[in-house]
Parts: structure tokens; sequence; C-alpha cells
């Protein structure tokens, strides 16, 4: 099957060519996944608020068309301009017409997975308009020419001298040093003059209230405020699953969406963007780019709930351990590979089965999507579509031949287990990836069966 | 009551020992076990490939071995949990029903409805909890990190009734172990560095034994410490609390 | 355009309706706890004073930061002499070269330490987080126990065009999860926690 990128199964692989690295990074969340528990332990009600921000979300899934209107006439009257793009082409385009008619060249963005899912950034370069990502993580993958690995920790695959000499290459910071106190305050030096020269700021949006019109941006570095207060024009990118109700219900999202991301009580600043202030442009891009057709499957439509915590991604075992490049999406990890498939079956066909099911992702999620079943479910659905390779499928119809029928089922694992103990090497080499880094259990002479027909009365 | 013995294909064919520890630990506690002969698979290799549409020869077989009885119970958390949750026969789907309903894992059979306080049995080892994922957090035999509950665990109220065993404190109590089904083999990299790192939190905890519900995930920590040439073993469950004095 | 065709999908896609969950479960009774606030600030970083007279301000700032020569108070009263003629400029790029602003903040929250500042209050948005350092002086009457009060009790409803919880100073864990203090914000926070004598 043709693919653009190389299957998570070869990119894990690559990863796990240094142990010692995959060690690194495995820990590294791990902490994180530990600093979220230790947050998640302080409320005792933890799990009835995660119960509730289900439930709001799936109002939200209900209502999603009114909401949207309601927000819309809201936002408009709050003096924002509404724009509506059906895809990720339309988004770009309507981006790039704000900034022409600004005249920019250069422009400022804060975090927003939006924008990545677009890829907006390589679209605009195309038309000679320079984004500057000021997300510190996002800053550095940007100079390193590279996507972000993870949602919310964007260069978590990054050690420090890597980014000490990337702020040397690009920045001009003494060569060897890989402080992160200090790397920081060159960052800020030299991102501060970016906010200070941009005219026109980008920002994702965390949530947008229906009741109010307004949109509740996160950070803990301040970049977007420092973007848009400053610009003339503030143009925030949200996709349509982002509406909720009622300005109450930010209280449980903000609640959960820190203590599940980093295991913060809360982000640094939760900034409700509700009308420009004076003489300033705002501009709300509403994109569709397949959600609403996710909201048609019935069993994938609960993704749409997700805030973008990370901590599916922070838990799972399996990521910690590929790392998020060898998802090759926008969105890495257990919820990535719930998301992609939407997107594009057959380029994304290898990454629900990316996973153990082992179920700890949807346990930690804090809209409780039931991440680990919609795997399971979209393994289902990418088969029936035939984009399973040839050879598995041919290996589970002959498993499925042998395993109905038991006489066959009976001979077949008496000849397997016979042949196994007396010519091992038929199973026990290079060409088993079982056997690469692990011995085959030893072929014991009779099983249980057989043992049972001795033994017990029939 | 009559309990109907449900040995997966692999504990069948490559650890019998396994089977014969459940029936002997059942009869010991005065079940009435029947083995329905012919028994094959519960369809979840397959499934899980997303092949679930080729499994109703699996699911068929299983209706016709296990229909009518008091209960099911088998020495593997997910080969059950499959069964619970995807059990479905067209024209039998009563049957299939009350299987769902019926069907238990080794401990949660013990605890849960035979309601085991004491055990006759002595193995003065240490030995580390496995938690296999699909039993704890699909069948529920454990309280799981991730959540914010009060604390519980069958496997371990079991294993501590055990004369002389001693359980050691893992760093990561659940993490998968990476055997995952066909992941194992499609997924070979980071299924092993999983397996690694689990069994390294065993060994540097001190634990001789590692044990657990689930004979895959075993199966699959067993292969790469024999890999490695280590000391620790691998033990079911039920060859534990079936080792007498 | 692609309004009417997205909002067709949707209205054609859309679940069927459910009940919102109710969250009055989740209040607290009574006001919050001071104390449990500026432990948690402490631990995100910010500095806590408390003050029984505005008058406490002046020697704190002397004492704590030294350096600050280019000092703004939104309110006279907080210090004395300060600048606050400060309302004109290109659009809050001049406070870049601020070093310390004071500012009021409307109220706070136990249980994370957040202040509730808007747009009324500080006029020019960027200045809380353009300005070098940061000062927020909040009295201890205006404590929240969680985020549920805060939104149910004092901002039902939007009281300016911007509002913006701050909790703690500006920073960031991107390199290799190493917490650094003022990644673009303000670098530090201090709180004073306002209790006038009876």
């Amino acid at each position: 099957m043709e693919h653009q990128h190389k299957e998570h199964s070869l990119l894990a692989e690559e990863f796990n060519a240094n142990e010692p690295r995959v060690n690194w990074h495995d820990e590294t969340l791990w902490w994180v996944r530990q600093k979220r528990d230790k947050m998640a332990w302080t409320i005792p009600e933890w799990e009835d608020l995660r119960e509730a921000a289900s439930r709001i979300k799936h109002n939200v899934l209900g209502n999603l068309h009114d909401y949207l209107l309601e927000f819309e006439k809201n936002a408009q009257a709050n003096g924002a301009v509404v724009h509506w793009a059906a895809d990720a082409a339309e988004h770009n385009k309507i981006v790039l017409q704000l900034l022409q008619e600004q005249g920019v060249k250069r422009m400022v963005k804060s975090k927003s997975m939006l924008t990545e899912e677009c890829h907006l950034n390589p679209y605009l370069a195309e038309h000679g308009i320079e984004v500057i990502d000021t997300d510190l993580g996002e800053r550095i993958v940007q100079l390193a020419k590279e996507p972000p690995s993870h949602i919310v920790l964007p260069c978590i695959h990054k050690k420090k001298e890597e980014i000490g000499e990337l702020f040397h290459e690009h920045l001009g910071t003494p060569a060897g040093n890989a402080d992160p106190k200090f790397l920081t305050a060159a960052a800020r030096q030299h991102l501060r003059a970016e906010f200070i020269q941009s005219r026109v700021a980008i920002t994702g949006v965390n949530f947008a209230v229906a009741e109010t019109g307004e949109m509740v941006v996160c950070t803990n570095e301040g970049n977007a405020d420092m973007g848009a207060h400053l610009a003339d024009v503030h143009i925030a990118c949200m996709g349509i699953e982002k509406i909720i109700p009622q300005r109450k219900h930010l209280g449980v999202f903000l609640r959960l969406l820190a203590r599940s991301a980093t295991g913060q009580p809360i982000t640094t600043y939760s900034s409700h963007f509700r009308a420009p202030k004076k003489g300033q442009q705002l501009h709300i891009v509403l994109v569709d780019n397949g959600r609403s057709r996710q909201l048609g499957r019935e069993d994938f439509r609960n993704s749409l709930k997700c805030i973008r915590c990370g901590a599916c991604m922070n838990t799972c075992p399996v990521y910690r351990r590929s790392g998020g490049h060898s998802y090759h999406n926008a969105i890495a990890g257990p919820i990535g590979a719930i998301l992609a498939p939407n997107l594009d079956m057959k380029e994304y066909a290898d990454l629900p089965f990316a996973s153990t099911l082992c179920g700890s992702c949807s346990n930690v999620c804090p809209v409780k999507i039931d991440i680990h079943q919609q795997l399971y479910k979209w393994r289902q659905v990418i088969t029936r579509e035939g984009y399973t390779k040839k050879t598995k499928a041919a290996g589970m119809h002959a498993m499925n031949i042998v395993l109905s029928k038991p006489g066959l089922y009976k001979t077949a694992g008496g000849i397997g287990r016979w042949v196994m103990r007396t010519f091992p090497a038929v199973v026990n080499n290079g060409l088993n990836p079982w056997f690469r880094q692990r011995e085959m259990p030893e072929p014991p002479k009779e099983s249980f069966a057989d043992w049972y027909k001795k033994n017990r009365k029939q | 009551m009559k309990v109907g013995l449900f040995i997966p294909c692999y504990i069948d064919q490559f650890y019998p020992q396994v089977g014969i520890a459940t029936l002997s630990l059942l009869e010991k506690l005065g079940c009435d076990v029947v083995y329905p002969q012919g028994q094959t698979c519960c369809g979840q290799p397959m499934a899980n490939s997303g092949f679930e549409h080729l499994t109703h020869g699996c699911n068929e077989l299983f209706v016709d071995h296990f229909e009518g009885l008091d209960y099911i119970v088998g020495p593997s958390g997910s080969c059950v949990l499959h069964i619970k949750d995807h059990l479905h026969v067209e024209g039998k789907e009563q049957a299939a029903t009350h299987i769902r309903q019926r069907i238990y894992e080794l401990a949660e059979f013990l605890t849960d409805v035979l309601k085991v306080d004491h055990l006759k049995a002595k193995f003065p080892h240490k030995v580390g909890i496995h938690q296999s994922c699909h039993g704890q957090r699909g069948l529920g035999l454990a309280q799981m990190s991730e959540l914010v509950a009060a604390p519980f665990s069958k496997p371990q109220r079991l294993l501590q009734m055990v004369e002389g065993l001693e359980l050691v404190e893992l760093k990561r109590t659940d993490e998968c172990c990476g055997f995952g089904g066909t992941f194992c083999v499609f997924e070979e990299a980071v299924s092993v560095k999983m397996g690694k790192d689990r069994i390294a939190d065993h060994v540097n905890n001190g634990a001789e034994y590692i044990t657990g519900n689930d004979v895959s995930c075993l199966m699959h920590l067993e292969g790469i410490l024999r890999r490695q040439k280590s000391d620790v073993k691998v033990l079911h469950i039920a060859e534990i609390l079936n080792s007498s004095i | 355009m692609s309004r009417e065709s997205i909002l067709a999908a949707i209205k054609k896609n859309q679940p069927e309706q459910q009940a919102l969950p109710d969250l009055n479960a989740f209040r607290r009774t009574g006001p919050g706890d001071p104390a449990a606030f500026r432990k948690v600030i402490e631990t995100l970083g910010g500095q806590v004073f408390e003050i029984s007279s505005y008058a406490e301000i002046q020697p704190l700032i002397a004492e704590h930061q030294p350096d600050a020569q280019k000092i703004i108070s939104l309110q006279e009263s907080y210090l004395p002499g300060a600048m606050t003629e400060w309302e004109t400029g290109d659009g809050g790029r001049q406070y870049e070269h601020v070093d310390l602003a004071i500012i009021p903040g409307q109220f706070g929250v136990a249980e994370n330490g957040a202040i509730w500042i808007t747009d009324v209050e500080i006029k020019e948005r960027v200045l809380p987080f353009i300005t070098q350092h940061l000062a927020i002086v909040v009295s201890s009457q205006d404590i929240v126990p969680t985020m549920h009060d805060a939104y149910a009790e004092r901002i039902a409803q939007p009281g300016g065009g911007f509002g913006v919880f701050i909790a703690g100073p500006s920073k960031t864990a991107d390199i290799e999860q190493s917490l650094v203090l003022g990644a673009h914000g303000a670098k530090s926070l201090t709180v004073f926690l306002y209790s006038p004598k009876a």
C-alpha cells in the first residue's frame, strides 16, 4: 500500500534504536503523568467532575448547530467578525486574505493545534508570509524544522543540548550553553522583539462560550496575550467542537484542563477574549475540516469532546516509547490515533493498531472519551474498508479456519508443538518477530485437552 | 453449582499446567467442574486485529460448548473480557447473553462468587503482581492508578492468603507489559521495550516470581526473561494459589 | 460560502440532545480560605504578603524589588508617587520597559491561586503581561473556594471586553520539563493580600 509516510511500527523501531533516549523520553512523560495523578487526588470529586465534563460535551454535540449560531450572534454583537471554513484549505485561504489585507509579511502565532492540522505555516510561507510560533516549545521545533511531537509539550522529544545548539545557530547564544533558564531568557528576548513588531496575531482557542460569544485561551507563558493585545488584528482559529454552552461550564473545564495536562492547578493565564479592544479587529475562524463528518459517526463522535490536554499521551506506554513523530500526524498519541482516520483513513490506517488497548488513556481522559474502545472500533472499520495489509488478512483468515474447527485446531496444535520441539529453528529465527528479542514458549508434550482426557472421567 | 472450565487456546497448547492448576483449585474449593471438549478460542486475536467479522465460527463454538452452565470460569482476564464484551450469535442470542453475564475470570470468581477468605496454600517467595490491563481495567480486578478511588485488588487479596508469600511493591503498579495480542509482533520494538521495562521494575524490587491473571502477558515476559537468562520466573496466579502445603 | 453547508451537515449528523448536568453539587458554602490561596500561589512561584494597610506596600517593594525603577500603580493609594499617567503610547508597547506594575485584582480562587482581572480596571489589556514584574492587590475578603464559586457568584456575566485569571508568574517547562519562571509574560508575581484591621 502506498503511503506518504513510514508506518508507526517502523518509525517506532527507529526511535527504539537508541534505548537510553527511549528511557529518558518515557521517564520524562511518566513524571508528567505522576504530576497529573497528584493533582487529581487533591480533588475528592475528581471522577464526578470528569463525568460532568463529559456530559456537558455530550450536550454540546447534540446541540452543536444551535450553539454555533448562538456563538456567532453573540460574537458579532461583541464586535467580532466570524468566518466559516469547511476544510483546511478554506481556513488557510481566509487567514491569508486577512493577512494580505493588512499587508503583513511577518506575524506571531500562539499555540493552535488546529493551524498545525491545517498546515497553515507552510501555506503562508508559500505566499511570502513568515509565521513566528511564540510558544517556546513550538518555536524550538519550528527552528528545527520539525512538527511538534506532543500537543502540550511540543519539543518533549528534544534534549536541552540540542536546543542549545539550535539557539546558538539561530539566536546567536553562546555555543555549548544548554541551561534551560538561560535558553528561556534568550527566547524571551527574541520573542518579545517579535511581539512588539507584529501587527497581526493568530491564536488558538481552548473554549468558546455560546452564551457570551467569548473565547478562552489558556497558556503558561503569556504568549497568546502578548500577541493578541499588541496586535491591530487578532485572528482566532478554532474547530467547531470547541463550543461550550455557558460561562459557568468554564469552571468545570478550567479545573480539569491544566491538572490533566501538566499537573498544575490551573494554567498561569486563562484569558477570556470577548470584545476586541478599541481600534482592534477580531476575526474568529470556525473550522469544520471533517468534524461534522465525525459527528455523524456514532462510534467515534465522542472523540470531538477532546479538550487537547495531552493526558492520554503522557500515560500511553506506547507513545512514551515510540515518540510523537511516529504517529506522523499533527496530533499524536491515542487521541490522534482516533481522530486521524476520520481525516484520511488510508494514510492513517496504521495508527489505531499502534496500541495494546490497555485502556489507560480512557481512564485519564478528563472528558471520559472511550479512546481505547474507539481504537478497537477503528480497527474493524479500517479492515472492512480494505486498508489492512494483504498478508495480515491472509493470516487472519487462516487462523479463523483453524479456530472454527475443533478437529483441525487439535491437529494443528499437536503438529505445531511437535515441530517446535523437534525443529525449533523453524520458529526460532530472525523472520519471526516474536523471536527477535524473546524466546518462544517451550512446547509441552501434551495439551491441556490431552491431559484432561487421560486424567478425568468423561 | 456447575462450572464450565474455559481454557483459552494458547493455554491449552503451551501452558497446560495453568489449566490443570485452575481445574484442581476449583475442585478443591468444591465446584462441580466440567471441561467442554472441543473448545478452541474466544476469537480475540482476530477481533483485536480488526477482523471481528471473522469470529462467527469461534462465537458459535463457544456458545455450543458453554450454554446452560451456572458459571463459566477461565484463567485469563483478557479472553474472559472479550467474551463479556463481544459474544453474539445470531439465533442463539439468549444463550450468548447468559454466557456473557455468567463468565468470570478465575480471581474474580474466587473472590466474588465463591467468596474465598482463606486458602490452604504455601509459596515462600517474593512475588510481583503483573496487573494485566484487560483484567484490571476491563474487568475491574483491581483499582486503577489513573482513577481517584479507593484501593482494592482481588488478585492481591488472594495472594495474601498464601502462606509465606511476600508481595513486592512496584514503581509502576499497573503499566501495560506490551503484549497486546498481535501488537507483540506487528509492533515488536515497542512491545519488547515495554516488556523489558516491566521486568526491570519487578527485578529491581526483588521479585523472584512474576505472577498475574493472564498467561498471554506472562508468556511475553517469560520470553524476554529467558532471553535475558534471568532467574526470575513467571507463574500464573492459579499455580500459586494451588501450590499445596 | 461554507457556513450553510457546515451547519446543514451538523444538523444532519448531531446526536439526540442530552440534558446538561447540575453543577451545584460542586459548589462550596462560605468564603474561600486565604491561607490555602496563599499556599497555592507560593507553590506556583508567586510571593504573597499579607498587609493590613496599603502603606505597607512601599517598604515591601523597596525591600524585595530594589531594582524596580519604572513602577506603575493603577491606584494612587497603593504606591503614592508611582506613575499613573500611562494611557498614551503605541497600543501598550511602551510598557515593555515597565519594571513593575501594581494592579488591583477583583477576587482570588483558593483552590488554584488564580486572580481575576478585567480590562475595566487595567484599561490597557497587555499591561499585566508585558510588564517585567507584576504585583496584584487583592482583598482577603474576596477569596472564593473554587472555580465553580467564581463563575456562579462573581463572574456569571462578563464584566468587560477582556478578563483573565492570573495564577503565578509567566513560566515554561518546554525545555526538558525544567520549570523556568519568566517566559514571555511577567517574570515574577507578588500578591498583596489585604485585610484591613477591624
